[in-house]
């Protein structure tokens, strides 16, 4: 069965018709807040329900429990802040009550209802949800990069910010409405930023083994340099699925959200997130959302023992690798073969092989996948 | 019945054992927040908090014939 949006319902704060016709009349008046794609991509999330139970961004109690206790004041399993920053001088008048319009070059985005207005501890902050203070974690620098305020308050969305992939961006009332559609009732969402391997492609075929559909759910939105372009990734999961996959079995859609990088956390939200899109599993892969070193490697399974109240249940599964013995796609709990018959399926070595214009071996990646990525003149984020 | 909350019986050792449950593993402030928790998760209809009328159900099948999905 589909699951309850995460707290119970799923929100939508998106402006239609006369009333959002009233709203950009009134917005001309207002005070402007310039916000970068990410903020407006947050803002699109909060207004399409990506974030339910959150009406808008985080005010001071929620923000502190968030980082303290990765639950919002009233309990509920939340890791990762939603927070809007911004300048002294962005905000100079601005009292709370006010409203004020976010918008993304130039074009209005949303209007904020201003609730309150306060400062933060952007170190505690990279503490708590990153787990270090490194500026060379692209979490923590990003961290580090964003002004000195936070403004938190509910949001009205007047226009989605551009987006390149909407033609395969589906939000949570959309997915829902196909879920029901489908009649799917067990629904395993698979998160990725990654072209598939086999090793993917392993995993998400053993949980859809035992479950009516698969959402595959590549990320779209802030990435770091030398990851997979969005264009590139989707259509290597249209390959894939087109030459390996039953028809009717996959919904293949982006989902348009900032990636933080971190590690545990994240694997938390990310599912909360898929709950929200009506997912009843989520697969959580080995350093889920991790980057570096930073992370232990099953740390992120380990972080949803704290959340029995999650509402979606977690597939931890191990990592794939070709076993020339066994003769197929195998993990350590299925496979008796010592080190010497496994072939590890890196993740690394494939990115490596595709920037010199090379296939790799077919028990790493499918070739029609290979192919498709190759012709691209630039496959990777620069 | 206390507002609109209503009581009901389980046994006091099952009782007993979702307290310790929530004593081990946290979540649930006590054992009639795990409760209602369990209820909700078992017998939720799929469209419960979710608002959407029939008309904008067709317009999102609209979108979804028209990308293919459907």
């Amino acid at each position: 069965m589909v699951p309850r949006p995460h707290g119970g319902r799923l929100v939508n704060r998106v402006l239609e018709g006369r009333r959002r016709e009233l709203f950009l009349s009134e917005a001309k008046e207002l005070p402007r807040l310039e916000v970068n794609i990410e903020r407006a991509i947050d803002a699109e999330d909060l207004a399409k329900g990506v974030f339910s139970p959150l009406d808008g961004f985080m005010g001071r109690e929620d923000y502190l429990s968030v980082l303290e206790e990765m639950r919002l004041q009233n309990g509920l399993p939340w890791t990762i802040p939603i927070i809007l920053d911004a300048g002294r001088d962005e905000l100079t008048g601005v009292r709370e009550g006010d409203d004020i319009l976010l918008s993304y070059g130039g074009i209005p985005i949303a209007v904020l209802t201003v609730e309150e207005i306060y400062s933060w501890d952007k170190k505690l902050h990279a503490q708590r949800v990153f787990k270090t203070t490194d500026p060379n974690h692209p979490g923590v620098e990003a961290t580090y990069a964003r002004k000195e305020l936070l403004v938190g308050g509910r949001i009205e969305l007047i226009n989605p910010p551009p987006n390149p992939l909407e033609r395969y961006t589906l939000w949570p009332i959309e997915t829902r409405v196909l879920f029901k559609e489908k009649g799917w009732r067990s629904i395993v969402a698979f998160q990725t930023r990654n072209v598939p391997h086999m090793g993917h492609e392993y995993v998400q075929k053993a949980a859809l083994t035992f479950a009516d559909g698969i959402l595959i759910h590549p990320l779209s939105g802030w990435k770091k340099r030398g990851d997979y372009r969005d264009e590139v990734i989707i259509a290597a999961y249209e390959a894939l699925a087109r030459h390996y996959y039953p028809e009717g079995v996959i919904v293949l859609s982006v989902l348009r959200m900032n990636m933080n990088y971190a590690g545990p956390r994240e694997a938390i939200h990310h599912a909360i997130v898929r709950k929200n899109f009506g997912a009843t599993h989520f697969i959580v892969g080995r350093d889920h959302a991790g980057v570096g070193d930073y992370y232990g490697p099953y740390e992120a399974w380990e972080i949803f023992k704290e959340f029995p109240d999650l509402g979606i249940t977690p597939l931890f599964v191990r990592e794939a690798y070709y076993c020339k013995k066994c003769g197929g796609m195998v993990n350590e709990k299925i496979c008796p073969h010592s080190g010497e018959h496994r072939v590890k399926i890196s993740g690394t070595r494939i990115r490596e092989m595709l920037k010199r214009g090379e296939l790799p071996p077919p028990h790493m990646m499918r070739p029609e996948v290979s192919k498709v990525i190759l012709e691209f003149d630039n496959p990777f984020v620069e | 019945m206390a507002g609109n909350k209503v009581a009901v019986e389980i046994s006091k050792e099952l009782y007993e054992k979702a307290a310790k449950f929530i004593e081990e593993n946290g979540g649930f402030k006590d054992v009639a927040e795990l409760v209602e928790f369990l209820l909700q998760e078992a017998i939720a209809s799929e469209d419960e908090g979710v608002e959407l009328s029939p008309e904008d159900e067709e317009k999102v099948k609209e979108r979804l014939r028209s990308l293919g999905y459907i």
